[in-house]
This record gives structure tokens, C-alpha cells and sequence, in this order.
């Protein structure tokens, strides 16, 4: 089917809307990169499975069926995006009672098939519960109930691979009225008026851009969408790219049609291959329905669009890095000016926005710039999706406006800490952003706030922290990260992070000295003012915000060789517990430097100046009679 | 005019594609280590950061100079920053710096000394890596690489070789050939370019020194010096002289006080070129075959035409260089003497270029299988000589150099810039020896810095068309473009050194826009005072031809096949 | 010396993308998908095709994190070192692995060329931390034992 008129799309949308319609029942299983490790893959089959043998049921797995008898009943099974609450996968979800399954098991499915899918009857235990409420619809579950979900609105709800399901869905909707109701400089406009902001990491400008790469004398211009989601403990990219890739596919062209680039490429990370195939699908589908290529529907505009895998360089983040890839190069950063939008890909102008930046566009064009500023805060309108990870019941991708407060999403959203422990601190924007403390809980998560406070959004990774987190550790995980992934290039970031590094690993291992400390700082600053990329100048941010907020826990770690939380093994002190002791002297035959003694059958003991705190013994120990304090 | 303030000063920009090229202009010498005009900008050493009015902080070089602009070059964060820059390198590399072949001359260590880093907070925690020591023309010493990439970005922009280039990322990163290779195995061609912009001694000359005084110490060995065109407008350098100024003179007598048995001048081995390429080119044209020629006086250029594009091998002049003519020459005249006197004749060739060390080597190079020129030293390695035994050069009386080979024509001497050699052979075949034919040919388009120079001249009724180029990456460009057809030529000259061999890999740093323009002037001021401007005027030649090549000339003056 | 079989599947490579410089890294991405590690061979070979110096070939080849110019083992076992699988300790998996197979952080490939261990930064699959891959299929919530479990099972397959 070849959509060649606006008309058509409409058509295949109320098409595909009717057939849903006409489902009995629709089955959505997350295949989401969490879920499907945990086993929703097994699930769809053997729920397939259940449904075919059934002569009183129809099983439609995205193509259409064309007679069915009265008395069947009809069943959609889908294979979805992620759905966000990962934390719960494998997840399951089923229409039009509305239901969400959470943790379901391949075993569940036999009962899914008899009570929900034939009978429409809920399983209790498969319902998620918090504080003693069971929750049916998945709109009530805490989780989703206070989210904005815009971009993320689509994942989980629909058919990933189908292109059907993202028309009927509303998709290219927005490209269509791009192509037919507006001019290219009315859509740079419209952009430009809703102010939308990268969401890639330094907040710029969107619709600036757009103008400056539609400005230019070079005629020939490219769109570039940078889904090289690299920090540690982010995937709203990958999300979108696996949940709805024909949402950013779309916001790609409608840049395209703006500023008048006829080619766009996608650089996804190698690590990602579900999404890789999922957007080789949706474009493989989007080409065949007209809607990109040659004349998208019946136009006069073209476009066509290429995927690059990474290949394994976090810096590939980074726009000229990130060109430099695509062209067959190092992915090393290069000295602006020229910028991307002068002089990027291939030397021309270049639109460069994130997988979350493009999600954002067809919505903003389809409803007007002045219902996008409806959302968010006046100078960070929209919402942002966050990945929250680390100590936090709730472990998932979540989106909402931006400006919310840091305790809604941590407490509202995310259910607390995990086994009750006490909030410590959120690590913010990955390695390249800082890290907020208690007294930030409410501070409203936006661009410019978070700019204030040494922090920055990022791509949106919230790693959230407990009592028994060892900052100076998260520190040094952190450099350890951004040294392993520096490129290279410039003295400040190749040679300082390595010297940071360096310290931190002293400190944790109770090396370290005051001295270090000043140094720490002094490289920390020289390291942002003096590199030459986003990357290497935002590199030392973790460790200067830590040892801005949490110095005493750096100044325990070197004056009394202390690490609060136990953390840190070399600061450990071991010790044998008399009344737990049998003296079987395991221990003392498992440690490698003959720190313990003792007799047979009376308690041993350890000397802790011998002792090199492996933990050797501790392990060892059939008694669990030794513990580090 | 638009300006910009720079520490105060008000500072006219005129055009300057960076901020640094201003400061530097209003007097102010900003370090760099990665920043040459003639390579790319790289970005990556960030001495040359800056910070303006806002507070803003960033690299000059890659800015672009506004009118109205404000740059502080020395605030004291700056001042810490770019200490602790220097610092970070340090901790990483080689402080064995007394006995560095770069003591005294290596960039890192006197911006250590500007820039007051007294102490090294870290720990070398480097781990010692072996020297490529396979090139007879280079050195490569991992320890002192400071990465700042002017090797890899001069090997492959300039001269389109791309032996080298940097593998790993971070921390692990290097230079090196691909998966650690030795330079031999690669296609590098020995032109030293890496090493002139080396800011440390990662790249250096490889020295011959010790064999030289070796010979001179043996006295049953008669040690003779050639001395090249661009030597002597350029080691003067090191000794307070003018930039560019012929110290020929000195040099001579102080290679006799050095010891060596004679001294001539590479310039007779130069007319000897003139008059075989000129032969070769007569015949060629004649029966029209094997255009364009392609002129062989530079080792660099002809390895790059062998590896690179080898479908123009049989267009590369079969013409020794003329250090090789000269050293065949040199050694069939003491032929009979040697035997007489129970002596072997050890040739050392003084040169401007690190490439003539392979040159040398190559068997198509040697008369009857044996090797002609024994030993090449660089002006450099000449320096050190004069400097060990404590020769006060600055204040040495000229001296000539010894006959017959000490006489040469000026269109030899001019055979160290880009565009001498095509002169030269031009006056040799010009009909009229006059002056106003010397001025025709040196405005025909021939001289001059641009990468690509073009000239056509009659040669009887002969329209023939020249191309002269330097760089091996344009001479790349240019292959291409008559292998594609675009373009025709009958004779081009190619200098594989940007300028010809007085910036050649072998000759005193620093090479900045003083020296180049001083040295290019020195070297025509050479052909202008000479006495004899046209090869075929030498009355040395025609005795040469008739009384020691004998008719020998295929086998001393061409290389073998 | 690499088989003439290699060198035909190059070919097929390079023609199904194209002889521009641009097309280095997907070529290598397919001929290391087809042999599970670069052969340096094939590297120059395909420098050479592409009109591109080995020294960049190799400069860019060794930028990137997933290219291997040594043999990989039949299982390649990632084990994910993102900040979330961090905090709940991935560690002790690698440690595990590299106990039962000997291997540390120096060699990564058993001698038999069954298993290669290697850490990864974040695979995006933070809500089942600490996740490992094995040839790229995503195993959730792991502990040491599973470790060791999942090895057993791993060699059970195989013999």
C-alpha cells in the first residue's frame, strides 16, 4: 500500500483503526530490551500458541483477517515497545479491560488465556500492588499516574513493527501537515516559536539551529539524528527508538522538509541492536508506504534516510565526533567554529538533534507551538524523559514536564528508596553531569536550575543513591568511565582524567593525602575551562560536584581512612567474631598474606596490620562469623 | 580597519584566519605545540588558550578573530592552566632531557622552563617503549611523543604518505604505523618532515656522526665532503648568522679543520644533472615517449612515485641525483690514486635532507655493486660536529673548496628551492646564453612559494610544458590528473619538502617564515653572484666529461635498472 | 595467510556497500559479524580497497571499542559495567567468570577459544541490573552462582 495523497494517509489510518477496533481483544507484550531478557519473547509464543490451537478464536498478529465466523472471538497479540516499568517486566498488557500484568511467566500464560483473554476476568496476583492496593488499570499504578507521557505515549501501546499501528496512532499526521498546510521557514518558525531545547544534553535552542542550517548558501544539508545514548544508566532513547521509531522517523523528515536536506542518517550505538533492526523495519516499512523516499506522499519533497551503528566509543555522543564516525573517521571531536550547522557532516550544514529532540517534533507541529509551552516551564517547555536507576523501588524510563521536582519523581513516581534506606544523593546526566543531594529535593528538574546547581540534564539518566552509597566511590566510577572513553585528543581531558583518576583510586584505597584533594580540584577546573569538547569539559563535573557537596566524606577517606557506608573494601577493617568463631581455621588457610591465627577449636583472630582487606576470609568463612566494619 | 584588543593592546586585524595569528602579530608569543599555518588546525594541546571579557575561556587557534573582541592571553588562570597542561605532559614523558639529542632545542622543555613548571606532582607510571631504529633516515621514540598529531597531519596532508597516524584512544593512544610496524615496513619515504615539526624528540635525524669521525680517525682512509646547495644557507643558523646567509666558506674550513682530506661542493655534481636531464628530455621529446619526465633529484619524491603510483616509474628520470653523480664521479677520479696510495675513498655527503641516508642505500645507486656515497650527514648532524670540536664558526674565514669539484654554475646552486632544477635545466637549454634569457626563464612562473607552478617555454619549435611542484601530496594530485587525463605535461619537477630542499627533514629548526624567506633569498643570491650562471659555462664540466667519465656516462651518472 | 575464501567474502562486503572511505566501519562491523574478530588481513586488504592508507585503517580500527584483531571465543560474554548494573554489583560476576575460566583482565579469551569475557559500558537493560550478554542475548539479575550456572549450562550445550 503506497500512501501518494494526504487523503491516503487518512485512509490507512481509519483502516487500521477499525481493525483494531474490531479486535475483542488486544494483547500488548512488552519486547522491550528489559522485558525481553526476562522472557516476554517466550511469553508471545506461547500466548500465540494458546490462541491459534482455539477454534473459537481469530488471531490476528498485525495483518488483517477477513472473515471470521459471528461466534469467534477476535484476538490482536503485539509484540509492543517498552513500556517504562522495567523494574515489573516481563509486562503484559491487555485491551480493552485495560490491565496490566506485571512479572509475568511463561506458566502464567494458560491462565491468562482462559480467565483474561476468554472471560475478561483480572488475575489478582498478577496485579501490581503497592501499600497493600491492587492496581488493574495501568493508568492508576502510581508509576504512570503522575506522568506527562507525550513522547513515550505510543510505547507500549502499539505494534512496534507495524507501521499501520503508528498511522492509526496518529503518525505522520504531523508530517503531512508539514508537507501540505506549511512552508518549510512555517515550520522552522513554529520550532523556533515552541522553543523546544535539545534533549541531548546542553539544552540549546532546537528551531536556532534549524534557521541557521536553512540559512545556509551550501545547498546540500543533511539531518542527523544522534542516537548514541552512551551515559551509563540512560535508555529513553533507546525506548523511543524501539517502542516508536516511526515518531522520531518522522520528526527526522519534518527537519528535513524544514531545511531542506534531501538525506538523514541515524547513528545508533552498537549496543543497541533491537532498536537497529527496529529502525531498519520502520524504514524498510516507511519506504514502502511512501512516506519517505521519493516524493513523500505524492509531494514534490524527497527524502532518505541511512543507519550507522557505533562502534564502541561513548565520544561518538558528541556532534563532531559523531559526523566524523558517519564519515569513516576516529570519532574524535574537532575545534568549533566550524559549527555542525555551517560545516558538519561531509563539511555541510547540519542538523544535529537527539532520538527524544526528533520524538518531540510531530506533536509540537500537529497541535502548535502555543499548546507546547501549555507544558513544562516558560524557559523549558515539554517534557523530558528520565531513566531512573540505582536505589529506587521503581527502576524504569519515566517522562514528565519539565520543571517537576526531584522528590515527585524519587518518591511519587519512583516509590521511595529500596528497602527503606535513606536518600542520599542523584547522579544527574550521567558522567558528564553532577550529582544533587538531599537539599535539592526540590528543586524543579529543568535546563537552567539544574545549570545553576553545577549539575545538568544530560540525556536525562537519574541514577538515584542511598545512605550506603560511598560518594568518593560514584566519583571514581565515574572518572574511571570518562578516562576509559576519553578520545584522546586534547592534553586536559587525556592526561588529566588519567591524573584524577588516579587520585580517586588512592583515596579509595586510603592513599590518599589532603594535598591530593586541592589537586583533584585544580585538575577538576583546569579539565572543564580547558578541553576541547563537551565531553572532556563536562568530565570532571561528577567529581567536582562531590567534592563540593560531600567534602567530608572525601576527608574521612584520607584523614581517618574511613568510608562510612563500607564501600570502599580498603578501609575495611575485618574482624572475627569469638562467639560465631569455631575455629575450623578455614580462614587462616584462604588468606593470602597469613594474617590470621590461631587455635583449633577456640576463636581465631586477624591482624589487622597484615590484613590486606580482600575479603578472602569473609567468604570463606562457613560460619559467617567474620564481618568488615 | 576593524581591531581587537589583545592585553590591552589595540591590534588591527588584516585578515588573520585566527585569533592566535594576531596575538602573535601584536608580539605576544603564545605557545603551541599542535598549531602549524600549513596544516589543519588540530585544537588539541590547548596552550593556546585565552580568556575574553566574558570570562570565556578557549583555544585561540581555532578562533576566528571579531572586530571589537577583547582577549586576555595571561590572566592567572590561564597562567595556571597552561602551567599545569605542560605539567600533565611532563608525567608521562622522558625527563632524561641532558641526554636528549633535542636538549636544548625541544619545545616542551623550554615552555617548562617559560612557563615555571619546577616539580612534577605525578607519578611516571609510563611504561618504556622500544625506538624504531629501521629507517636509516629517522629516529621515532615513543617515550617523547607528546601526541600532539604535527607527524601524523604533515605525513598525510602534506605529504600524502600517511605512514604514521595515531591508533588506540585515550590514555593508550599512539603514534605509529599500522599495527606496529617498523617505519621500513611502511611506504614512508625518509623526508623528515615529521621530524621538523616535532616538537620533541620523538621524531629525530638518524645519525651517522660516529662513523664519520671513525673514518676521519683511520688513516688509511681519505674522507671527502660533498656540501649541498641548501646546506650552506642554512647552517649558519645555529651560529648567530643571518638568517640565510652562505656560509660556504666557513663550513669548508671548518671541515678541514675537522679533518677531512678534501671538500667539494655538491653544486658540480648539480651541473652534471643539468646536462644529463637536459640530454634525457631532448630525448625524449624526440621520440615523444615516457612524458611527462620526471625530474629524480629528490630520493623522497622518487620513493613516493615507486609505492605510490608505480604506473609512472618509467617517467622518473634515470638520472642519479646529484649527490650520487657526484660520488660516482669523485670515486672513479681517485680510483687509481687509492690503489696507488694503499687508501679507500669514503665519501660523506653533507645535506639538508634525511631522505639522501636511503638514498644512498638503494642498489640502483651503487657503480658496479658498490656503494657510492659512503655516508650522508644533515646539516644538523654537521652542526654537532662543528659544536663537539669547538669551532667558534661565526668567526671562521671563508675558505674555497678544493678543485676540480669545487666549481660550479649558479642555476646549480638554485637546485635548493622548489623550481631550480627546471630552471637550471631551462638556461641549459635555452639557445642564447644571455641575460635577458635568464630573466625570461626566471619569470616564466617557475619560482615561488604556490603549491602548483606552470610555465610553457619553446624549446625550437617546441611549445613544452612544465609543471613544478612541491609537497608529495601535491605531486599526488597532480599524478592523478594526468593519469585521468585532465592535464598534460613534458616535464615536471617534484620537491617532495614544501619550498625545496632548504626545509628539508635534515635542516636546522626552527623553520618559520623568517627562515624560509631568508633562505630562499640566500639561495638565489648564491645563483646571482655566482660567475657562472649556465651549467655548459663550467670549464670544469667539459675536463670531467672528457678525462674521468670517459664515456662512462650510463654507468656513473644514471642509476642502473 | 588467510584463505582465498576470506578475501571472496571481503569483496562481497565492499560491493555491498561501496569503495568510499566513508564505508570503513560498516565493512569492518560485517566482516567482523561474519568472523567474530578482524583479521588483520583483511584490514589491509580492505585499506587498500578503499584507497585509504593501513595506518588509517588501523588508526580507526583500534579507536573503536568492538573491533578485534584477535580470534573471539564461540561464547562471547559481555558483562554489562553501566552505573546501575554497577551499583548492584557486576563485579563479582566478572570476577566469577574470570575465576572459572581462568581468564583476567590481560586475556579474555579462553586458550580452547570457547569463551571471551568482556566488560561493556551500559546496555540500557538498567531495570534488570546486573545484566551480562552472552553473544548478545541479554541475561537479567545475575548473581556469581548464576554465573556459574550459566557456564555449566554453556558447556553442557557444547558437548
Amino acid at each position: 500500500m503506497r500512501i501518494q495523497s494526504s487523503e491516503a494517509l487518512d485512509q490507512a489510518r481509519e483502516k487500521t483503526l477499525s481493525r483494531i477496533k474490531s479486535d475483542d481483544v488486544r494483547i500488548l507484550i512488552c519486547a522491550g530490551t528489559g522485558c525481553l531478557a526476562g522472557g516476554s519473547a517466550a511469553i508471545y509464543e506461547r500466548l500465540c500458541d494458546l490462541t491459534r490451537n482455539d477454534a473459537g478464536v481469530n488471531v490476528e498478529f498485525g495483518a488483517e483477517i477477513a472473515h471470521r465466523p459471528e461466534d469467534h472471538k477476535q484476538v490482536g497479540i503485539k509484540k509492543s515497545g517498552c513500556h517504562g516499568f522495567c523494574e515489573m517486566g516481563p509486562l503484559v498488557r491487555i485491551e480493552p479491560y485495560n490491565i496490566l500484568y506485571i512479572k509475568v511467566k511463561e506458566e502464567d500464560c494458560e491462565e491468562i488465556y482462559e480467565k483474561t483473554i476468554l472471560k475478561g476476568e483480572p488475575i489478582e496476583r498478577l496485579l501490581y500492588e503497592s501499600n497493600g492496593v491492587k492496581y488493574q488499570a495501568q493508568e492508576d499504578i502510581p508509576f504512570y499516574a503522575k506522568q506527562t507521557r507525550l513522547v513515550l505515549k505510543n510505547c507500549g501501546h502499539i505494534d512496534a513493527e507495524h507501521i499501520d499501528e503508528s498511522i492509526a496512532f496518529g503518525g505522520y499526521q504531523a508530517l503531512k501537515k508539514a508537507l501540505f498546510e506549511m512552508t518549510p521557514e512555517d515550520v522552522v518558525n513554529e520550532i523556533l516559536e515552541s522553543n523546544l531545547r535539545g534533549r541531548g544534553g546542553g539544552g540549546f535552542q532546537t528551531g536556532y539551529k534549524w534557521k541557521q542550517v536553512a540559512r545556509q548558501a551550501e545547498k546540500t544539508r543533511y539531518v542527523v539524528c544522534n542516537g548514541d545514548e552512551g551515559d551509563p544508566g540512560a535508555f529513553m532513547d533507546r525506548s523511543v527508538m524501539e517502542g516508536d521509531p516511526h515518531k522520531m522517523i518522522e520528526g527526522m523528515i519534518i527537519a528535513g522538509y524544514a531545511v531542506g536536506a534531501q538525506e538523514g542518517y541515524i547513528y545508533v550505538r552498537a549496543e543497541y541492536p533491537l532498536a537497529i533492526s527496529r529502525l531498519k523495519l520502520a524504514i524498510a516499512q516507511a519506504e514502502e508506504a511512501g512516506l519517505l523516499g521519493e516524493h513523500i506522499m505524492g509531494s514534490d519533497y524527497s527524502f532518505s534516510l541511512h543507519i550507522n551503528r557505533g562502534a564502541g566509543a561513548f565520544v561518538c555522543g558528541e556532534g563532531s565526533a559523531l559526523t566524523a564516525s558517519i564519515e569513516g573517521e576516529r570519532g574524535m571531536p574537532r575545534t568549533k567554529p566550524p559549527r555542525t550547522v555551517e560545516q558538519g557532516l561531509f563539511g555541510k550544514p547540519t542538523v544535529l538533534n537527539n532520538v527524544e529532540t526528533y520524538a518531540n517534533v510531530p506533536m509540537i507541529i500537529t497541535k502548535g507551538a502555543a499548546w507546547y509551552h501549555t507544558i513544562g516551564t516558560e524557559k523549558s517547555p515539554g517534557t523530558k524523559a528520565f531513566a531512573v536507576t540505582g536505589s529506587i523501588n521503581n527502576t524504569g524510563l519515566i517522562e514528565v514536564p519539565m520543571g517537576t521536582m526531584l522528590q515527585e519523581i524519587v518518591y511519587d513516581i519512583g516509590g521511595g528508596i529500596k528497602n527503606g534506606k535513606k536518600f542520599k544523593a542523584v547522579q544527574i546526566g550521567g558522567p558528564s553531569g553532577g550529582c544533587l543531594m538531599e537539599t535539592h529535593l526540590d528543586l524543579p528538574l529543568d535546563f537552567d536550575s539544574l545549570k545553576k546547581m553545577g549539575a545538568m540534564i544530560g540525556s536525562g539518566g537519574l541514577v538515584i543513591m542511598d545512605e550506603d552509597t560511598c560518594m568518593v566511590e560514584v566519583a571514581r566510577f565515574f572518572m574511571n568511565f570518562t578516562q576509559n572513553e576519553s578520545c584522546g585528543k586534547c592534553v586536559p581531558c587525556r592526561e588529566g582524567t588519567k591524573r584524577m583518576l588516579e587520585i580517586l583510586e588512592d583515596i579509595v584505597a586510603g592513599r590518599g593525602t589532603m594535598e591530593q584533594l586541592d589537586i583533584l580540584k585544580e585538575l577538576g577546573e583546569a579539565i572543564t575551562d580547558t578541553a576541547l569538547c563537551g565531553l572532556g569539559k563536562s568530565a570532571a563535573l561528577p567529581v567536582l560536584s562531590t567534592l563540593r557537596l560531600f567534602r567530608d566524606e572525601y576527608e574521612e577517606h584520607v584523614l581517618q581512612k574511613k568510608c562510612r557506608t563500607g564501600t570502599c573494601q580498603a578501609l575495611r577493617t575485618y574482624q572475627i567474631d569469638p562467639e560465631k568463631c569455631k575455629g575450623c581455621s578455614k580462614c587462616a588457610r584462604n588468606c593470602p598474606v597469613g594474617a590470621i591465627s590461631g587455635e583449633i577449636k577456640s576463636p581465631f583472630h586477624i591482624d589487622t596490620a597484615k590484613c590486606i582487606k580482600c575479603g578472602a576470609c569473609e567468604g570463606s568463612c562457613p560460619f559467617q562469623a567474620i564481618s568488615a566494619s | 580597519m576593524d581591531y581587537m584588543t589583545i592585553d590591552s593592546l589595540t591590534v588591527p586585524i588584516e585578515g588573520e584566519k585566527n585569533i592566535l595569528s594576531v596575538i602573535r602579530k601584536a608580539g605576544i608569543d603564545l605557545p603551541t605545540f599542535c598549531y602549524h599555518s600549513e596544516l589543519s588546525i588540530y585544537g588539541a594541546c590547548r596552550m593556546c588558550v585565552v580568556e575574553d571579557d566574558k570570562g570565556r575561556i578557549f583555544a585561540s587557534c581555532s578562533e576566528q578573530p571579531r572586530p571589537g573582541m577583547v582577549i586576555q592571553t595571561n590572566t592567572k588562570k590561564i597562567q595556571q592552566y597552561r602551567k599545569l597542561i605542560i605539567e600533565l605532559l611532563l608525567s608521562t614523558h622522558c625527563r632524561d632531557c641532558t641526554v636528549c639529542t633535542k636538549n636544548g632545542m625541544c619545545d616542551l622543555q623550554s615552555l617548562a622552563y617559560r612557563v615555571g613548571v619546577h616539580a612534577v606532582r605525578f607519578l611516571n607510571n609510563r611504561k618504556e617503549k622500544p625506538l624504531d631504529m629501521s629507517s636509516p633516515s629517522i629516529v621515532r621514540d615513543p617515550n617523547k611523543c607528546i601526541l600532539c598529531g604535527d607527524c601524523v597531519r604533515t605525513c598525510s596532508e602534506i605529504q600524502g604518505v600517511g605512514a604514521l597516524d595515531f591508533a588506540f584512544r585515550g590514555s593508550k593512544m599512539e603514534v605509529t604505523p599500522a599495527f606496529g610496524k617498523t617505519l621500513a615496513e611502511t611506504d614512508c619515504v625518509g623526508c623528515g618532515q615529521c621530524r621538523s615539526v616535532c616538537p620533541t624528540a620523538a621524531i629525530s635525524i638518524r645519525t651517522n656522526v660516529t662513523e664519520v669521525w671513525d673514518a676521519i680517525a683511520d688513516p688509511k682512509v681519505r674522507v671527502v665532503a660533498q656540501i649541498a646547495p641548501a646546506v650552506r644557507v642554512a647552517v649558519g643558523d645555529r651560529f648567530g648568522l643571518p638568517k640565510g646567509e652562505n656560509s660556504m666558506g666557513k663550513l669548508v674550513s671548518a671541515l678541514r679543520v675537522m679533518g677531512f682530506d678534501a671538500v667539494y661542493d655538491t653544486n658540480f655534481g648539480a651541473d652534471l644533472t643539468v646536462m644529463e636531464e637536459s640530454k634525457e628530455l631532448a630525448e625524449r621529446l624526440e621520440k615523444n615517449e615516457k612524458l611527462p619526465l620526471f625530474t629524480s633529484c629528490c630520493p623522497a619524491w622518487v620513493k613516493y612515485c615507486e609505492t605510490k603510483h608505480p604506473e609512472f616509474k618509467e617517467n622518473v628520470s634515470s638520472c642519479r641525483s646529484p649527490q650520487g653523480m657526484f660520488s660516482a664521479v669523485v670515486k672513479e677520479y681517485f680510483k687509481a690514486k687509492d690503489q696507488e696510495e694503499d687508501k679507500t675513498t669514503y665519501v660523506v655527503s653533507i645535506m639538508p635532507c634525511t631522505a639522501k641516508k636511503a638514498e644512498i642505500l638503494r642498489p640502483d645507486n651503487h657503480t658496479n655493486g658498490v656503494q657510492d656515497t659512503d655516508i650522508v650527514l644533515t646539516t644538523v648532524e654537521m652542526i654537532r660536529m662543528i659544536r663537539q670540536v669547538g669551532i667558534k664558526f661565526e668567526e671562521l674565514d671563508g675558505e674555497a673548496p678544493d678543485m676540480p669539484f669545487g666549481m660550479a654554475s649558479g642555476g646549480a646552486a638554485i637546485f635548493g628551492v622548489t623550481g631550480g632544477v627546471t630552471e637550471a635545466v631551462l638556461r641549459h637549454l635555452s639557445e642564447k646564453h644571455v641575460h635577458s634569457a635568464l630573466s625570461e626563464i626566471q619569470y616564466s612562473g617557475i619560482r615561488g612559494t604556490e603549491n602548483f607552478k606552470e610555465a610553457t617555454v619553446m624549446l625550437g619549435d617546441r611549445e613544452v610544458k612544465i609543471a613544478v611542484i612541491h609537497g608529495l601530496a601535491n605531486a599526488g594530485r597532480l599524478l592523478d590528473r594526468i593519469k585521468a587525463g585532465e592535464v598534460y605535461y613534458d616535464f615536471v619537477e617534484v620537491m617532495a619538502c614544501r619550498r625545496g630542499c632548504i626545509l628539508g627533514g635534515g635542516q636546522p629548526l626552527p623553520m618559520g617564515p623568517r627562515t624560509r624567506a631568508g633562505r630562499t633569498e640566500g639561495i638565489y643570491r648564491v645563483d646571482k653572484q655566482s660567475q657562472i650562471r649556465f651549467t655548459d659555462d663550467n670549464p670544469v664540466l667539459s675536463q670531467v666529461y672528457e678525462e674521468i667519465i670517459c664515456g662512462k656516462e650510463h654507468e656513473l651518472l644514471h642509476r642502473a635498472n | 595467510m588467510l584463505e582465498q575464501s576470506y578475501y571472496d567474502k571481503t569483496d562481497e562486503i565492499i560491493q555491498s556497500h561501496g569503495t568510499e572511505a566513508r564505508y570503513l566501519i560498516p565493512i569492518m562491523q560485517d566482516i567482523q559479524n561474519e568472523y567474530r574478530y578482524l583479521p588483520p588481513e583483511l584490514l589491509i586488504y580492505v585499506a587498500k580497497k578503499l584507497n585509504i592508507t593501513e595506518a588509517k585503517a588501523y588508526s580507526v580500527a583500534t579507536f573503536y571499542e568492538n573491533f578485534s584483531f584477535e580470534k573471539k571465543g564461540k561464547y562471547i560474554i559481555k558483562v554489562c559495567d553501566g552505573t546501575a548494573c554497577h551499583v548492584r554489583k557486576s563485579l563479582p560476576l566478572l570476577e566469577r567468570l574470570y575465576q572459572e575460566l581462568g581468564l583476567s583482565a590481560n586475556q579474555h579469551t579462553t586458550d580452547d577459544m570457547q569463551f571471551t569475557v568482556e566488560t561493556v559500558s551500559c546496555l540500557g537493560a538498567c531495570g534488570l541490573a546486573p545484566v551480562l550478554t552472552v553473544n548478545d542475548k541479554v541475561h537479567p539479575s545475575m548473581t556469581p552462582d548464576k554465573v556459574s550456572e550459566l557456564l555449566e549450562k554453556l558447556r553442557g550445550e557444547d558437548a
